[in-house]
């Protein structure tokens, strides 16, 4: 059985993946991905905890499917985003959108 | 009985208002004034009739019932509602008739004078929509409906005075009447609110609701139960009420000091003139105070000789300043002014109306209505007269005239009558009421009714003046050779035979009945007290002011009637001041001008508008100001690179975490 320990650093390794991801690319669809990484961290650890903290009880792998049910509309909402910031900007790059700013 | 009908004596003219108003520009000018003469030919048949009917009716307790045909409420707020109704009682179908009358008068008259005016629809839809609301300020039941149609025909009336909007002239003077009588008219609301605030109830005549309530007594037409209220609320409370009512009053009827705006209300077409700044607007004023009458004579006595005064001082003023005008509406205007403050005055003087009928102190309120009815008969008369003058000699000025009568037989003969009428002369309308106000005033004092006689022998001066500058006198050979000055049309002279018609009937009936004391006269139907009163005259009163009237007359006759008029050119020549001074009105224009713009612009409006700049809007100002710095400074951190905010957040979130294990 692998140690409920594994599971953390797993978590911890994703999550951390994902931020740098998310700071360090310009692209938008490589941002989202990035932002999938983080939620699957925090998917992980909902079902490690609940293992760790609750065994025979059920709410942390509910709480999980959720997330991804969340995350997957959340995926939809931001593909939608990045399609019409391309049409408008023609460039997929996060540089691009800085009208707001002005 | 049924009155159902009466509502459409208020439909009728509103109804042509919409027509007019919406479709005129598609009609032809004269589909449009056939339609606005033919609704206020119904409605005239209409009042004709509900006048027969009412005053044919019995009596009840030696007194006309009021009738409530209609009345609903129209905004209840609580305690306190707005009613919307009609009312009749003796003075309101008085009102109907000289209303009704003077206005159907009036649209014959326009056909003629209006023809081919640019806007002719225009003017008779606010014609209807002016008779629409004078018909329902007389008809109101509660002095809250009385007020909406106050406003109302304010506003006609500067629709109508602004008729000629190129006209610089004309724009100025509608808007000094709509400000001046707005002005006077926050006075009559603040009173309205105190009296409804007191009384808990606005309504003239009675508690509950429904049709055709008839009152029991008639003495009072107010619920005595809510009056004294008002009085175990305060002794002073409804007299102050009542005096702020009247200085609405005041405005509208053109008293001392607010008169300043009829003079210029000249402006507008002189049929408008007419109706309204002669016959029936300007009487709302003398009208308002007879409708609280009752209350005044029962809870304010005192406070009734701010009335006479007023109305004393008025009458003075107005008549020395029209013995020096050289316009002829001008002079009208101010003779209008004169008149109406012996309205005001005959009111005032009337201190025994409710009790003891037959007790001469309670002629005053007769008088003031009488003298309300032929007065709105015989001026209506007068300015359609000049009305007629001015088409054929287009001009105001008396200058310009002169010698009319062999021009213009028909106008001179109607404008004589009408003159003589105001004048005082025994067989014409106005010797029978204006005797009744005179003797109404020498039984109140003797001081006051002097001065009333002698302003009397100043009107029928100043109207002779008038007489003979137009149709004697000097004719302007040079402006007539130019354009031959002719008789007005038909539509123009019906409507003035008709009036000087009614003014010698009326006239030589009243007369008649007066010195033989037969029944059937004006007291027949309204008194102070609603009770049957035959007038007499007194013989001393009437021959005095007969007497006066005539050397008046011949007085002026002797000034104005030749060809050369040395005695006039040397009045002129010894007191050119008093002329200047007269001439222009005693500066009561300047003065207000002066306390309006150098007093209350300059100390009051100025430091207020100073304070709203500076401090109000500077405190709003500050907030803007401060919250715009605010932004400003933390707006660099707003960098746009969704990378660095992720930075940021991590960071953030990293210190938070950080902070949660340290404790």
């Amino acid at each position: 059985m692998v140690p409920v320990q594994c599971y953390f650093v797993l978590s911890a390794l994703l999550f951390f993946i994902g931020v740098y991801g998310f700071v360090t690319r310009r692209n938008l669809i490589a941002m989202l991905i990035s932002i999938e990484l983080v939620l699957n961290a925090v998917d992980i650890n909902f079902a490690a905890f609940n293992r760790l903290l609750f065994p025979g009880l059920n709410e942390g792998f509910f709480m999980t499917l959720f997330s991804i049910g969340v995350s997957a509309a959340e995926s939809a909402v931001a593909i939608a985003i990045i399609l019409n910031v391309y049409r408008k900007f023609k460039s997929d790059t996060v540089d691009a959108i800085s009208n707001l700013k002005h | 009985m049924d009155y159902g009908y009466t509502i459409f004596i208020l439909l009728l003219p509103l109804l042509s208002f919409l027509i007019l108003g919406l479709l005129g520009m598609k009609m032809s000018h004269k589909a449009a004034g056939l339609i606005g003469t033919c609704s206020l030919g119904l409605v005239t048949a209409l009042s004709y009739y509900c006048a027969f009917q009412y005053f044919g009716a019995d009596r009840v307790d030696g007194v006309y019932q009021t009738i409530v045909p209609f009345n609903f409420t129209w905004l209840p707020l609580g305690r306190l509602h707005f009613d919307m109704g009609i009312m009749l009682d003796p003075i309101s179908v008085m009102m109907l008739i000289v209303i009704s009358t003077v206005s159907f008068m009036v649209h014959i008259y326009s056909f003629g004078y209006m023809h081919g005016e640019k806007g002719f629809q225009r003017y008779y839809a606010f014609l209807s929509l002016f008779t629409m609301s004078m018909l329902g300020l007389v008809l109101a039941t509660n002095i809250f409906q009385m007020y909406m149609f106050w406003e109302l025909v304010g506003v006609s009336s500067y629709l109508l005075i602004g008729f000629y909007y190129p006209l610089h002239d004309a724009v100025a003077a509608s808007k000094k009447a709509f400000i001046v009588t707005r002005f006077a008219d926050g006075f009559f609301l603040v009173g309205i609110l105190i009296f409804g605030y007191y009384t808990g109830s606005f309504s003239f005549s009675f508690a509950g609701q429904g049709a055709d309530v008839i009152m029991g007594q008639g003495t009072t037409p107010f619920i005595a139960g809510d009056m004294a209220k008002a009085v175990a609320a305060g002794g002073f409370i409804l007299p102050t009420a009542l005096t702020l009512m009247f200085i609405g009053g005041a405005g509208k009827s053109a008293m001392f000091p607010l008169h300043i705006w009829l003079p210029d209300a000249m402006e507008g077409p002189t049929p408008v003139s007419a109706l309204i700044h002669a016959a029936t607007m300007v009487v709302a004023g003398v009208y308002q105070v007879a409708r609280m009458f009752p209350l005044w004579i029962q809870y304010a006595p005192e406070a009734m000789s701010i009335i006479v005064w007023v109305g004393v001082i008025t009458a003075f003023y107005a008549a020395a300043v029209a013995c020096a005008q050289t316009d002829i509406k001008r002079v009208l205007a101010f003779s209008t002014i004169s008149q109406i403050a012996f309205m005001m005055v005959a009111l005032g003087v009337c201190t025994e109306g409710v009790t003891g009928h037959e007790h001469p102190g309670s002629v005053g309120y007769l008088a003031g209505m009488f003298h309300l009815f032929t007065h709105a008969m015989f001026k209506a008369c007068l300015f359609l007269g000049a009305g007629c003058i001015i088409h054929a000699v287009h001009s105001n000025e008396m200058a310009l005239m002169g010698g009319l009568r062999k021009y213009m037989p028909v106008t001179h003969a109607t404008f004589l009558i009408s003159c003589l009428a105001i004048a005082g002369i025994p067989f014409f309308s106005g010797f029978s009421s204006k005797d009744e106000i005179i003797s109404a005033c020498m039984n109140y004092s003797p001081v006051v009714g002097w001065i009333m006689t002698g302003i009397a022998a100043m009107t029928a001066f100043y109207m002779f003046r008038l007489y003979y500058g137009i149709f004697w006198g000097t004719e302007n050979k040079e402006a007539h050779a130019h354009h031959t000055p002719h008789e007005a049309p038909l539509t123009m002279t019906i409507p003035l035979i008709v009036l000087s018609v009614i003014t010698v009937g009326v006239g030589v009936y009243t007369t008649l009945a007066g010195f033989l004391g037969w029944g059937g006269s004006f007291g027949s139907f309204v008194t102070a007290d609603g009770h049957d009163y035959t007038i007499h005259f007194d013989a001393t009163v009437a021959a005095v002011s007969t007497v006066v009237a005539i050397c008046s007359i011949c007085l002026a006759t002797y000034i104005y009637k030749g060809e050369q008029q040395p005695v006039a050119d040397r009045l002129y020549a010894t007191f050119p001041r008093l002329w200047r001074a007269a001439y222009k009105r005693f500066y009561q224009d300047e003065i207000w001008q002066f306390v309006t713009h150098k007093v209350i612009f300059r100390c009051i409006s100025r430091p207020i508008a100073w304070f709203d700049r500076r401090v109000i809007d500077g405190t709003f100002n500050f907030a803007a100001w401060g919250t715009s710095e605010a932004g400003e400074s933390i707006r660099v951190w707003q960098s746009g690179d969704v990378r660095l905010y992720a930075v940021w957040f991590l960071t953030g979130a990293v210190a938070l975490t950080l902070i949660l294990l340290a404790l």
